[in-house]
C-alpha cells in the first residue's frame, strides 16, 4: 500500500527539482520549513521527530535541501515529511505538509475491532510497521 | 442631535396616525456609532410611495415603531431605540428600487442570538404592504455584537489540524443516490470514495431517517466504511452524518451516538432553524466535533434581488451562530452563482477583516474580532475537469464537493475518487511551482491524466459539462476604471 498523507501523495514521488520548488513556495510566502520523520505512520501520530528546528530564517530553498539530503542519509529508510509553517495571526500552524521521503516496503495498517452492545465497534488502526521497535521497522 | 429634539413633543406624541419620516426613523445627519449595527436594505416602494418615507417604515417597523403613535413611548428612552435611517441612493440601473442604510442602537438585540436579531431586522417589516419587495443586502455588526457569539466550533485551521491535511482544498462527495440506499449499501459508496482518495463524504441535506433506512443503521455502516477505508490509506478520513431531526431531542440523540462510534463530524441543514443550530454549534464545541451546515432552503429568499435576504447575510449569520462548514456555491457548477458574488460570501467565511467591497456586494467594513473562520464548501455539478478554475476561484481553504463527479466515473467510484485527487494534487503543485494554472490547466491535467488512467477516463467523460446560464443574483456595482495618482 501507499500511505497517502501529505499534500501530493497521490502523485509519482516527487523529484528534488519537484520538492525544491515546493520549498521555495513555502519561504516566498514567508513560511518557515520544517523537516521531520519517523517510521510510525499512524494516522493520528501527529508529532513526528523534528530534524532540527524549523528553518525560520532560511531564504533559499538550496539550505533546506541540504538538511534534506543529510536527514536522507540518517533516515533514509522512514517517512520524512516537509512542511511550511505560517506564524501570522489567525493561522498560526501549518500550511503545507507532503512526504519528502518513504520507505521502500509500506506493509500498512491493520483494523482491529472490539464489538460492542448495541452493534457498535470500537475500531483501532495499528501500522504493521509499528510492532516492532522503534528503528528497527523499516530496515 | 436628535432630529425629535427640535419638535414639539406634544405634537409628536399626539394619538393619530403621522409620517414614519417625521417620527424620528429619518435622520439624514445621523453618523452611526461604532456599537451600532447597521443594514443596509433594498426598497422597492409601492407606487407613490416616497422612498425616504418607505426607508423611515422600515426603520421604524423593524425597531419600535407601529402604525400609529403611542404614549407609551414616553415611557421610554425612545430615542435611542429608535432605528435610524439615515442615507437612501437610488440602485444603479434600477430606476424604481433605493438602498436604505439604517443603524440600530446595540441594545436592541440580545447578546448572542440570531434569533433575536432576525426577529428584529427581517421580522415584520418584511410583509409591510408600502412596500412591493424587500431585500437585505447586507448588514454590518459591530465588534462589540460580534463578541457575543462563540463562532465555529473547530474552524479552519483547527479543523485542518485534526485531519491533518493542509495545502489544498479537501475533498468531498455526496452519496448518490441521496434517497434510497440501504445502510449496507450507503456504506459501500462511503467505503469507495474514501479509499479512492477523498478526504469526506456526505449525507445528503434530506436524510434524515427514513423508511429505507434508519438513521442508526447509516450510522454504524458509515463508521466502519471510514474506519476501513482509514487503515488502506493511513489517513484520516470522514463522513458527515447528517442529524437533522423533528426534535432538538432527536438531533442530540442522534449527536450523541456519531460521538460515541468516533465520528470526527456531524452535519444539520439549514431549515432547522437559527436557535437549533446554535444549539448544535454549542454541542459540537462541547464534544470537539466538527459542524456542517448544508444551506438546504436558502434559495426559497436569497436567489431573487428584488426580495428576501442575501446569502452574504445568512453566511454572516451562519459564522457567528457557529458553523465549521458551509455551502457557498461553486461558481462553475450547476447551482445559482455569479463569481463576483460568491466571491463575497467566501470572503466573509475566510477573513478576519472584510473591507468594503461593493463590486462583490459588501456594503461595510467588517471585523470578525478573530472569530474562527468557516470552511466553505463548492458543491453541485462540478468535476475534475474544471480543477484548474476551481483552484483558481477558491484557493485551498474549501471543501469541493464532486458527487457526480465522483460516483458517476465509467470504472466506478474509486476510480473517480482518484481521478479528482490527482487532479487535485497536480494543480496544486503546479500553482506553487508559480505556472498560470488558469492558461495551462487543461495542459497540467493532461499531463497528470498520462501516470492516471481513471483521471483521463474522467476527462474524457465530463469535458464538455459546463452550466453557464446568467445569475439571477449579481453586484450592483461595478469597478470603474479610474486615473492612475
Amino acid at each position: 500500500m501507499r500511505v497517502t498523507q501529505g499534500t501530493f501523495s497521490f502523485l509519482p514521488d516527487l523529484t528534488d527539482e519537484q520538492i525544491t520548488a515546493q520549498v521555495q513556495y513555502c519561504i516566498d510566502n514567508g513560511w518557515a520549513v520544517n523537516i521531520e520523520f519517523t517510521d510510525d505512520p499512524h494516522p493520528r501520530n501527529t508529532y513526528w521527530d523534528m530534524w532540527g528546528m524549523p528553518m525560520f530564517d532560511i531564504r533559499d530553498a538550496a539550505g533546506v535541501m541540504g538538511e534534506l539530503a543529510s536527514c536522507r542519509k540518517v533516515y533514509g529508510d522512514r517517512y520524512i515529511r516537509i512542511s511550511g509553517f505560517d506564524a501570522s495571526h489567525g493561522w498560526e500552524s501549518v500550511r503545507l505538509s507532503f512526504i519528502a521521503n518513504r520507505p521502500a516496503n509500506e506493509p500498512g495498517f491493520g483494523l482491529e475491532r472490539q464489538e460492542h452492545d448495541g452493534r457498535r465497534v470500537r475500531y483501532s488502526t495499528r501500522a504493521y510497521a509499528a510492532q516492532l521497535p522503534e528503528g528497527e521497522r523499516y530496515s | 442631535m436628535n432630529a425629535i429634539d427640535n419638535r414639539d413633543r406634544r405634537d409628536r406624541y399626539a394619538a393619530g396616525v403621522m409620517k414614519y419620516r417625521d417620527m424620528g426613523y429619518w435622520q439624514p445627519d445621523y453618523e452611526p456609532k461604532d456599537t451600532d449595527v447597521i443594514a443596509v436594505f433594498r426598497i422597492t416602494p409601492q407606487d407613490g410611495v416616497d422612498p425616504i418615507e418607505a426607508a423611515a417604515a422600515v426603520a421604524g417597523e423593524s425597531s419600535t415603531a407601529t402604525w400609529t403613535v403611542v404614549w407609551t413611548d414616553r415611557l421610554t428612552a425612545c430615542d435611542k431605540y429608535r432605528a435610524k435611517a439615515h442615507r437612501v441612493d437610488p440602485v444603479p440601473g434600477s430606476p424604481d428600487s433605493w438602498f436604505a442604510y439604517i443603524a440600530y442602537d446595540i441594545d436592541l438585540f440580545e447578546p448572542g442570538s440570531i434569533a433575536n436579531l432576525t426577529a428584529s431586522i427581517i421580522g415584520n417589516v418584511f410583509g409591510f404592504k408600502p412596500l412591493k419587495a424587500l431585500r437585505l443586502e447586507d448588514m454590518r455588526l459591530p465588534v462589540a455584537y460580534v463578541k457575543t457569539f462563540d463562532g465555529p466550533p473547530t474552524g479552519i485551521v483547527v479543523e485542518r489540524e485534526r485531519l491533518d491535511k493542509f495545502g489544498r482544498p479537501l475533498l468531498g462527495a455526496t452519496v448518490k443516490p441521496k434517497l434510497g440506499l440501504s445502510g449496507r449499501n450507503y456504506g459501500r459508496v462511503v467505503y469507495e470514495a474514501l479509499k479512492g482518495g477523498l478526504d469526506f463524504t456526505k449525507d445528503d441535506e434530506n436524510i434524515n431517517s427514513q423508511p429505507f433506512m434508519h438513521w442508526r443503521d447509516r450510522f454504524l455502516y458509515c463508521m466502519e466504511a471510514v474506519n476501513r477505508a482509514q487503515a488502506a490509506t493511513g489517513e484520516i478520513k470522514g463522513t458527515y452524518l447528517n442529524v437533522t431531526a423533528a426534535t432538538m431531542e432527536d438531533m442530540y440523540e442522534r449527536a450523541e451516538f456519531a460521538k460515541s462510534i468516533g465520528s470526527t463530524i456531524v452535519m444539520i441543514d439549514l431549515v432547522i432553524g437559527y436557535t437549533a443550530i446554535q444549539s448544535m454549534s454549542k454541542w459540537a464545541r462541547r464534544n470537539d466535533m466538527i459542524l456542517h451546515l448544508h444551506r438546504a432552503g436558502h434559495s426559497t429568499y436569497t436567489r431573487q434581488k428584488s426580495h428576501g435576504v442575501s446569502f452574504r447575510v445568512i453566511a454572516k449569520w451562519m459564522r457567528l451562530a457557529g458553523v465549521d462548514h458551509i455551502h457557498a456555491g461553486t461558481v462553475v457548477g450547476k447551482l445559482e452563482g455569479d463569481p463576483a458574488t460568491t466571491k463575497g460570501y467566501y470572503d466573509i467565511c475566510r477573513e478576519d477583516f472584510l473591507p468594503q467591497r461593493l463590486e462583490n456586494g459588501i456594503f461595510f467594513d467588517q471585523s470578525f474580532a478573530s472569530l474562527r473562520k468557516t470552511m466553505p464548501v463548492a458543491s453541485g455539478g462540478i468535476h475534475a475537469g474544471q480543477m484548474h478554475q476551481l483552484l483558481d476561484l477558491f484557493g485551498d481553504d474549501v471543501v469541493l464537493q464532486f458527487g457526480g463527479g465522483t460516483i458517476g466515473h465509467p470504472m466506478g467510484i474509486q476510480a473517480g475518487a482518484t481521478a479528482n485527487r490527482v487532479a487535485l494534487e497536480a494543480m496544486v503543485l503546479a500553482r506553487n511551482e508559480g505556472r498560470d494554472i488558469l492558461a495551462e490547466g487543461p495542459d497540467i491535467l493532461a499531463a497528470a491524466s498520462r501516470h492516471c488512467t481513471p483521471l483521463r477516463q474522467a476527462l474524457d467523460v465530463w469535458k464538455d459539462v459546463t452550466f453557464n446560464y446568467t445569475s439571477t443574483d449579481s453586484p450592483d456595482f461595478v469597478p470603474t476604471a479610474s486615473v492612475a495618482g
